[in-house]
């Protein structure tokens, strides 16, 4: 395991209510490390969208605060990429500008953000379909290129809203695989939310375990598991007793909101 | 039995594209033989029914007359019809940049809207001294909210996540209507395109009547109302089937502009193999 060095980004005492009056988190408090892939584990409905659209600066916290370290806070926004729970594509739009899109806007010429484009393409190995338009894709081709969207102005710290919880088992056991790889080749920080306990502890570095609505982190796991991690982890002891542990601290975060 | 069914698929296919057009063209024929035999048959003099080959073939007569009349009604269309889109796209954009500004100004253009373009035609005529200028605003008038309408709905339509992504990239204003806004609204935009074409001439046509005679405009309505008076019926008969034509293929234009501009991505234009 890469040793977390330093601390990215923090969240303290996070609320958030929304203008309909729905709290959605309470007390919230995380800390992302350098270079670690941390999921964000919790039911569905329990803010674990809201939590990951607060660190991206998409609306505001009701009250706490969000500090990045070592930043100044305006510059890293741009240093953020965000992969929606939908591949969220420009439908009118083909493959190459889809991806172009974070670099136009921020003025960089086409020829010149073309190798981005295109190595951010070959990376989630999408290389040969510049010109197709989204309705040809298929779900998880799709997906595909809104990460190579996400990717393609280098950041630092990438956002996953449960970007594969749409796909098929297969489709989603093998972009699990190229993003794991991705990512130990890449040095990131990736922060991955996902209701999944299998794909947290086959991908995550941490695992941080949420309640249900109002939202906080309840308990946090370390997966001691060097990378790469092949399907051999996947079905070994060690990984069925990290699944039984989480689900446990997960059923225990649930339940005791209920109660 | 697996290799035969896309053959039959494609067999029927081609029968319902031929259909397509076999059908309706049927359909018209019918009715033209039918109008001529109820014309002989009962001896309707031709001031009060001419039968399909007299209005023919004073379509071909009166081709000297009719033509220019065109002309000068399709000129109205165009003219109103460009104004229409510059000002209902241009205010639709405002309306995109500030709820006040749409909160303020959008029943003001319902109110042009649902007020019958017959009623206040002959206000306009009054006031603006300039009769070509008055069938233009009058055919304006029917043309713009249709546009103005879906291009709002359009721009406001953008899907939420993308925005949401666009704010994460710190897109300015320009920027998300230039790449989002923009793009997400051109069907919309198209659409009310299609029906703003048939209207602008409706309301140019309806204009013109109600200048009358009085004006010295020379379009298609006025003809028809000229040919009236001289109880022409053949001559109006060729000048409404004109008007007719005119609105079916200015209808097949945005069409297909329409069909060119979205095929490439948009559900309506597109084409899916299954
Ligand atoms: N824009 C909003 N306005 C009002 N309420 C909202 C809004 N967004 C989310 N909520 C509410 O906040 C709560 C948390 O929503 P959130 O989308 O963060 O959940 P989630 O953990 O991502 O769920 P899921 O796993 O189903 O995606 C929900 O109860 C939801 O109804
Ligand atoms: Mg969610």
């Amino acid at each position: 395991m890469r040793p977390t060095r330093r601390s990215l980004v923090r969240l303290s005492n996070i609320d958030k209510r929304f203008g309909n009056g729905v709290l959605a988190l309470q007390g919230l408090n995380l800390e992302i490390g350098e270079h670690e892939f941390l999921s964000l584990l919790g039911p569905s409905g329990c803010g674990k969208s809201t939590a990951l659209r607060l660190i991206a600066e998409l609306g505001e916290p009701t009250s706490g605060s969000i500090d990045w370290m070592g930043r100044d806070e305006r510059s890293s926004v741009h240093e953020i990429g965000f992969v929606f729970q939908e591949p969220t594509l420009m439908p009118w739009a083909n493959v190459f500008d889809n991806v172009y899109l974070p670099l136009r806007l921020k003025h960089i010429s086409r020829s010149k953000a073309e190798p981005d484009v295109e190595s951010s393409l070959a990376m989630v190995g999408l290389t040969g379909f510049e010109k197709s338009y989204p309705r040809e894709l298929s779900g998880g081709m799709k997906m595909r290129v809104s990460i190579a969207r996400a990717l393609v102005t280098r950041p630092r710290i990438l956002l996953m809203d449960e970007p594969f919880a749409a796909l098929d088992e297969i489709t989603r056991l093998k972009l699990n695989n190229d993003l794991m790889d991705l990512w130990h080749r890449q040095s990131w920080t990736v922060v991955f939310v996902t209701h999944s306990v299998y794909e947290s502890v086959y991908l995550s570095s941490r695992i941080a375990v949420m309640t249900t609505r109002p939202g906080r982190v309840m308990a946090e796991h370390r997966v001691n598991m060097p990378y790469p991690r092949t399907e051999d982890y996947r079905t070994s002891g060690l990984y069925n007793d990290y699944c039984r542990n989480v689900s446990r601290s997960l059923a225990r975060a649930m339940g005791e909101e209920e109660a | 039995m697996s290799e035969e069914a896309p053959r039959q698929r494609d067999r029927s296919e081609r029968i319902e594209r031929w259909a397509r057009v076999i059908l309706p063209a049927t359909i018209g024929t019918l009715t033209l033989v039918a109008w001529d035999l109820v014309v002989r048959i009962n001896q309707i003099p031709h001031f009060i029914l001419p039968g399909p080959l007299l209005v023919a073939q004073s379509l071909w007569n009166d081709w000297g007359t009719l033509l220019p009349a065109l002309l000068v009604t399709l000129r109205i269309t165009f003219s109103a019809l460009a104004v229409a889109v510059i000002g209902g796209v241009g205010l639709a954009i405002l309306f995109a940049q500030s709820k006040w500004v749409e909160i303020s100004f959008f029943p003001y253009a319902v109110v042009l809207q649902v007020t019958p373009i017959i009623a206040i035609a002959p206000l306009i005529l009054i006031y603006v001294d300039n009769t070509h200028v008055a069938l233009l605003i009058c055919a304006w008038i029917v043309a713009f909210f249709p546009i103005l309408s879906n291009t709002t709905l359009g721009l406001n339509s953008a899907d939420h996540n993308l925005v949401n992504l666009f704010q994460l990239y710190g897109a300015s204003r320009w920027q998300m209507l230039r790449y989002l806004r923009i793009p997400a609204a051109m069907p919309y935009f198209l659409g009310g395109l299609r029906i703003a074409g048939g209207l602008s001439l409706i309301g140019s046509v309806v204009a013109e009547f109600a200048a009358g005679t009085a004006g010295q405009g020379s379009g298609l309505a006025f003809r028809i109302l000229e040919a009236g008076y001289r109880l022409n019926i053949p001559r109006m008969f060729a000048a409404l089937v004109l008007i007719s034509v005119t609105g079916i293929l200015i209808f097949m234009f945005f069409t297909l502009l329409s069909h060119l501009a979205l095929r490439r991505w948009h559900e309506s234009a597109v084409k899916r193999e299954n």
